[in-house]
């Protein structure tokens, strides 16, 4: 039995990215004026420093850019290995989501793999893992 | 008009380095500035500014335990440049400030300082606990929930991509610790830390921590301070050792996170270091590059343009080429990997050491003149150009 995940804090600018699993949806900052991203998510645009900021539902897609076994337990109880990897989501240009892929053998985690999110629920925060597509 | 002052390093100091240590924090730091100014050849009231990086960590005192006012309290210096903050593209910066300052005239000898102390607070944890949060925040939010926890499972996603990409392998990697450990076995002041050489063998068999990196790919806690006197073009006749120039310095971060950059800043801040000075890559006699992860030093390698962005894995494939008498000497000390978790500082340190030929039994052959030492990874990169000339 894995510890609990850590808890992130939430606030105007992450609240939607955090809980949007609650509807089964991947919710990213996007701009309302020029329609880039803005991640990790903010309410002022990165890319035009627009405040029309609105959290929009993605495809929840995506592939992986880079990964890693990770064999340590650093908090106490954690099962290892698994894995930790760095996926680039579909429509969301720029961006790249820090996560866990889950529901396969760690051997079986390659680059480039198609994935798709999976949420799991912990006191009301909603963790983006990602699993693959096929 | 006024003459560009230039910036020099003068002294430079460390204190027993060592892995639970019980001599306080401060003492370590005085102990560093006592042989910094001595190898100067400076008096404290010849000092006129403090520099650190990151100031003291009041979240974790063992980070750094110690902060620019408290030294200039304890040692009575009346300063009149005074630094010290983690916002700033790694450790080093606050070299560059200091040489800034002096350059500016706002300084003439600047002490410059970087006191860890994790290895004491952890064995120490009532005197040194960690505040505790409840909830995750900041950057730390988009990795730790995920138990992506420590920079080394960050520096994996690079390091694993490099191998995907361009064909690194494990075998190669090792090099980085293996000749960490050859050097530190020769640096009195590892003696702590690396009490034998690594081999190949034990490196492929060790205990992986983050795909592709294992034990001996990370740095290990320690307890010491390093000092770095900065002084003043114009008080170079105040001072009784070689004058090394800090002859060129970059810095960079464009985003603040770990994982929406594509390359580590050490690309730019390597490419920007060369837009500063007249030296060539083949004019350095030595490199000392972070090395908390033994994949950064590919980075500051391909950064720098001492090989191609891709080749660094054969660049140092059998690791003659960073050996002590090889092309490019590498970590001398023995790094972070070999001579501990000094944080930055330890890389100016030695390379202002091989620059004054004081390396004793790890001093590189021949007549060595320009060194580089580097700090940081990720979205964070330090690094300064040193030339005796």
């Amino acid at each position: 039995m894995n510890p609990p995940r850590p808890r992130p804090k939430l606030d105007d600018d992450n609240r939607a990215f955090w809980t949007g699993g609650a509807q089964g949806k991947l919710k990213m900052m996007q701009c309302g004026d020029c329609g880039e991203f803005t991640h990790p998510p903010r309410v002022m645009c990165r890319h035009c420093q627009s405040e029309n900021m609105a959290a929009t539902a993605v495809a929840g897609t995506g592939a992986i850019d880079s990964f890693s076994v990770n064999h340590q337990p650093w908090a106490p109880g954690l099962e290892v290995p698994f894995v930790i990897a760095r996926v680039r989501l579909d429509g969301v240009p720029g961006v790249y989501l820090t996560t866990n892929i889950v529901n396969c053998p760690v051997e079986d985690v390659n680059f480039e793999d198609k994935v798709r999110v999976t949420f799991e629920e912990q006191d009301g925060i909603f963790y983006p893992l990602f699993e693959k597509a096929n | 008009m006024a003459k560009t002052r230039e910036a020099y390093i003068s002294g430079v100091g460390q204190s027993e380095v060592g892995v639970r240590l019980t001599r306080t924090p401060l003492g370590l730091t005085v102990d560093a500035v006592k042989v910094a100014l001595a190898e100067a050849g400076l008096e404290l009231s010849q000092i006129d500014g403090v520099s650190t990086f990151p100031g003291k960590s009041h979240g974790y005192l063992g980070f750094s335990p110690i902060g620019s006012d408290e030294l200039i309290e304890a040692l009575g210096i009346k300063s009149k440049f005074q630094f010290g903050a983690m916002e700033q593209p790694a450790q080093l910066s606050a070299i560059a400030a200091a040489a800034m300052a002096v350059k500016e005239g706002l300084a003439r000898h600047v002490i410059c300082f970087r006191t860890v102390y994790e290895a004491a607070a952890m064995s120490r944890p009532e005197e040194f606990a960690p505040l505790q949060h409840k909830e995750v925040s900041g950057g730390s939010q988009w990795t730790s929930p995920f138990w992506a926890l420590s920079a080394a499972c960050w520096t994996a996603q690079y390091a694993n991509r490099h191998m995907h990409r361009y064909g690194l392998t494990r075998e190669q990697l090792a090099m980085i610790a293996i000749n960490g450990s050859k050097n530190a076995m020769l640096n009195p002041n590892a003696r702590a830390i690396t009490k034998e050489e690594l081999t190949l063998d034990k490196y492929m068999s060790a205990r992986l921590i983050s795909t592709p990196l294992c034990l001996y790919d990370c740095d290990r806690f320690t307890d010491c301070s390093t000092v770095v006197i900065v002084s003043s073009g114009d008080a170079l006749d105040e001072i009784a050792c070689e004058p090394i120039r800090i002859a060129a310095m970059a810095g960079s971060c464009d985003r603040f996170s770990w994982d929406q950059v594509e390359w580590p800043a050490a690309y730019e801040t390597g490419a920007d270091l060369w837009k500063r000075t007249d030296y060539k890559p083949k004019d350095v006699d030595t490199v000392q590059f972070y090395d908390g992860f033994a994949f950064l030093p590919i980075t500051w390698l391909e950064g720098l343009g001492f090989c191609g962005k891709g080749e660094g894995g054969q660049f140092i494939e059998g690791g003659t080429r960073i050996a002590r008498g090889g092309e490019l000497p590498l970590n001398t000390g023995g790094g972070q990997l070999g001579a501990g978790r000094l944080h930055g500082f330890g890389f100016a340190h030695e390379a202002a050491t091989q620059l004054r030929k004081k390396g004793g039994a790890r001093q590189i052959p021949g007549d060595p003149k320009v060194a580089i030492a580097s700090s940081g990874g990720g979205p964070l990169a330090a690094a300064l150009l040193l030339a005796r000339d």
